[in-house]
């Protein structure tokens, strides 16, 4: 299918713009204008004519509803016609020109809206001014006369009206009044909403174009295939045996650790890759197996050496008094985010300038893949979004990724766009994986049963090591993410208030190369702490939910989801017979959330999840139906992990190389989710697209040990022959 | 040269006969809609109707699909008028990124043709698709939606 602008309504900036190349409708030099030459009212809207409101989204759509949620709180203040919505994406390379106008492109963290939600009220406020404004010039009152709703402009004594697409290039013209006053929440009318998304209707008949869709005149397509062991590189192969291939165009070598073939189709490509022989030079990581990995983690867990993560009182001392000692020791694997959409992404070079177009979570991160292995200068290089077909942390910025190798291919080929397309087995081996952790909890209670004393000590790989190694310069080889959860403070700040505490991280990285996977470190410090939370719970011989309420003393909003979740699951009530129950809370990406489930197990292994409560508390709710999406979605993906997730290595090289090794939760496995939204308001808001995420695995492994008296504390769950069903 | 009928369109195309299914619709045909997720028959993004019923076509040799009638996401609706299991999904805001609902969507159609009126056992043992963004709460919620719209047509 040759690209058509109609189907991209979402994102036409991101590709019709780079098709369009330089496409300036004549409507006047002065303004700035979106790709449908409608005038620029700030940067944050352009408005048509025909009322037709552009919202300029720069953060990437993934499935987490970001876009809807931006342009609800664009058009709160703007008070335009929501039926008239649609999104543009502006480039990296029209953001480098206007000194980053739009701010940050980075997607992930769950800051898509957390963090712009000040600067994008603001533009579509400064909009709404400059509109009612230029309404009034026009009419020679004064704009505080006139108002402003649903896209019309109205001077109530003269009973005169306009619209907004019939003053906006007048209003283009005035400056951007830079203190403009925000909405008071409480008064929302669309923000705030259970709106639908604006992205539905071509998703539901196949027109939405995703990287992987992409067509353009002249493409070739390229499958590719690195060698299987991290760090290791090319020795040779035998582009003969393939060339003759039908359809195929070229062998290339893509830097030095990976194969690609180009061909007129990608199923050819990829026949000719399977059958074309290569010779690895596998490296220094050829012999690392999961045992070795392991191995090394749990030399951590003694390590004298060990970076603080969070720290009061003396652990130490006060377990070596304590009444009662209660240690454990868990375990998290790598895990592939496994993207429903491989990852891919088109390239096409000349000497005179690079663009890429396809899915990525961070445009400015693309942008600055595509200056480096181009080589070429900022203004010959553009980056054009499609919709991603999922995320999940994946498609951010990473070294050496896909971005980077369509780049050297395009480079061997300049002015043919060439898409590469990953196979799901080439997805499976070089991801950026989950990081692996050891973790030994040792806490302490007094003769009262109260937690005296708590030391977490945290053994395993660091992703920012890898990915933002600056950062832990910064913080003298300290990686403060693996603390998300039971940090000193801030977003991921600890909630509990332990008297003599220490968290600390015997760093120990690996060649298997780590990544932000949903939630990130959430995942497996909340299955050790809120798992030896019940551990220390029943030692004490206290309910898991009361223990817990001591602790949150200082925790307000903590103890306001956990309440939430253990009143509508039934705490403290019992339960139908055969069904059993836990919960789990944490604190990250400054939102508050709890969950809790209700179980059963048959056969001692056969677990069947029948209901799971979410609560979350992010502070302020852009769209609570989106939420309660987020929120059953976070749990799917969360599920999946804790029961069938692991990607093992063997000679260096990741074994699960698709979904029949590395399973996902089905429809029949599904719980009944039940969300909680309780905003707290407050200054500070929380993310909603990972926090939720980290409660299930522990809420159901606590069940699990109610239902079964087995305390399992390693995931996935297949491994100790544990079904869902 | 092999005849194929997609959304009553007859394609001729030029094309290595064990080539699947799912590539030829992609890459010959251009019809785009049908996902590539796993080509090994586990995940249902590529799922498309051969003579009404659901196929996972990434591993669907296009020399058996020869002469039989295909239909794929985008010839699901009547004209303008969108399939019931489209508009239902619709109507609950079912997808999140998107990129397995064609499958999803393909998969459902087919169940509520052979089971207009299915209980969540039916669904459970039908729907077998993979969505990596969770989106089954909404999916089993729309798909009664649907048969209900099933039971009033
Ligand atoms: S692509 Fe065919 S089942 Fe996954
Ligand atoms: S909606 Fe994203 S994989 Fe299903």
């Amino acid at each position: 299918m040759q690209m058509n602008r109609r189907t991209f309504i979402i994102g036409s900036a991101a590709v019709g713009g780079g098709l369009a190349l330089g496409l300036r409708l004549p409507f006047g030099p002065d303004v700035a204008r979106a790709q449908d030459g409608s005038p620029e009212v700030g940067v944050w809207v352009a408005i048509a004519p025909d009322d037709t409101v552009n919202i300029r989204v720069v953060r990437s759509e993934m499935g987490q509803g970001t876009i809807t949620g931006l342009a609800q709180l664009v058009a709160e203040e703007l008070e335009c016609d929501w039926s008239r919505v649609r999104i543009e994406y502006p480039t990296p390379g029209e953001s480098v020109k206007r000194k980053r106008a739009w701010g940050d492109f980075s997607t992930g963290g769950s800051r898509g809206i957390r963090e712009s939600h000040e600067y994008v009220r603001k533009g579509g406020a400064a909009a709404r001014v400059m509109l009612v404004q230029a309404a009034a010039n026009q009419w020679k009152v004064p704009a505080s006369e006139c108002t402003a709703a649903n896209s019309v402009i109205t001077h109530a004594p003269s009973k005169r009206r306009t619209t907004y697409g019939k003053v906006a290039e007048a209003a283009a013209r005035l400056p951007v009044p830079q203190d403009v006053a925000l909405k008071d929440p409480k008064t929302w009318k669309l923000a705030g909403k259970p709106i639908k998304r604006l992205d539905t209707r071509d998703k539901v008949n196949g027109r939405m174009v995703y990287g992987i869709d992409l067509n353009m005149p002249g493409m070739l397509n390229a499958a590719i295939k690195a060698c299987p062991v991290f760090g290791g590189t090319v020795k040779s192969y035998d582009a003969a045996q393939v060339s003759g291939m039908q359809g195929v165009r070229k062998v290339v070598q893509v830097g030095d650790d990976a194969v690609a073939v180009v061909a007129d189709t990608w199923w050819q490509a990829k026949s000719a890759l399977d059958k074309l022989p290569v010779v690895w030079d596998e490296g220094p990581n050829a012999k690392v197996s999961s045992a070795t990995i392991a191995e090394v983690l749990k030399a951590g867990l003694d390590a004298d050496q060990a970076f603080i993560g969070n720290q009061n009182g003396n652990a130490k001392e006060a377990l070596g008094g304590a009444a009662k000692k209660v240690e454990a020791v868990y375990a998290y694997p790598f895990q592939n985010h496994a993207c429903m959409e491989p990852m891919n992404i088109t390239a096409r070079y000349t000497p005179d300038k690079c663009e890429v177009w396809g899915p990525t979570q961070n445009g400015e991160g693309a942008f600055a893949a595509v200056l480096a292995a181009s080589g070429l200068p900022a203004e010959k290089v553009d980056v054009y979004k499609t919709m991603l077909g999922g995320g999940f942390g994946r498609r951010g910025a990473y070294p050496n990724d896909y971005v980077t190798q369509a780049v050297l291919i395009a480079k061997q080929m300049p002015g043919t766009p060439i898409k590469l397309l990953w196979s799901r087995e080439e997805d499976m081996l070089h991801g950026r994986y989950h990081p692996v952790m050891q973790c030994r909890l040792t806490g302490g209670l007094d003769a009262n049963g109260n937690l005296s004393a708590l030391h977490m000590r945290l053994s395993g790989q660091s992703i920012l090591a890898a990915v933002r190694p600056q950062v832990v310069q910064e913080q003298k080889g300290r990686d403060p993410l693996s603390f998300q959860g039971v940090f000193e403070s801030g977003e991921h700040a600890f909630t509990y208030d332990v008297p003599n505490l220490l968290i600390d991280h015997a760093m120990r990285n690996t060649h298997v190369p780590p990544g932000f996977w949903r939630g990130v470190n959430i995942n497996q410090n909340a299955v050790f702490m809120e798992c030896f939370m019940d551990e220390l719970a029943e030692a004490a011989g206290q309910d898991a939910l009361e223990f817990r309420r001591k602790l949150l003393g200082k925790s307000p909003r903590a103890l306001g989801v956990l309440n939430a979740v253990a009143e509508k699951i039934g705490w403290g009530k019992p339960a139908p017979k055969g069904v059993y129950r836990g919960l789990a809370h944490l604190k990250a990406f400054n939102s508050y959330v709890a969950g809790a489930a209700e179980i059963s197990v048959t056969d001692g292994n056969k677990v069947k999840i029948h209901r799971i409560v979410g609560a979350t508390d992010p502070g302020y709710a852009v769209n609570p139906a989106q939420i309660e999406r987020q929120v059953a979605g976070s749990f799917v993906y969360g599920l999946s992990a804790l029961f069938f997730q692991e990607c093992t290595v063997k000679d260096g090289h990741i074994e699960q190389t698709n979904f029949h090794e590395y399973n996902s939760m089905r429809i029949a496995q599904m719980p009944k989710v039940e969300t909680v939204l309780l905003p707290t308001g407050g200054t500070v808001w929380g993310g909603i697209g990972e926090p939720t995420i980290c409660v299930a695995a522990p809420a159901v492994l606590n069940a699990y040990y109610r239902a079964t008296g087995k305390r399992i504390r390693s995931v996935p769950l297949k491994n100790h022959g544990i079904e869902l069903v | 040269m092999i005849r194929l009928s997609i959304n009553g369109k007859t394609h001729n195309v030029e094309v290595d006969p064990n080539t699947p299914l799912l590539w030829v619709i992609r890459e010959q045909v251009g019809l785009t809609g049908t996902k590539y997720g796993c080509g090994i028959a586990q995940c249902g993004a590529c799922t498309v109707h051969i003579d009404g019923a659901a196929v996972r076509s990434c591993s669907f040799p296009v020399s058996a699909a020869a002469g039989k009638r295909i239909t794929t996401i985008e010839g699901l609706a009547q004209g303008k008028n969108l399939h019931k299991v489209q508009q239902a999904w619709l109507e609950h805001d079912v997808p999140q990124c998107g990129y397995c609902q064609s499958g999803m969507i393909m998969a459902v159609a087919a169940l509520l043709k052979e089971k207009p009126k299915p209980t969540d056992a039916d669904i459970d043992a039908a729907i077998t698709n993979i969505c990596r963004c969770g989106t089954f709460q909404q999916v089993r919620e729309a798909i009664h939606a649907a048969a209900n719209a099933n039971a009033k047509a």
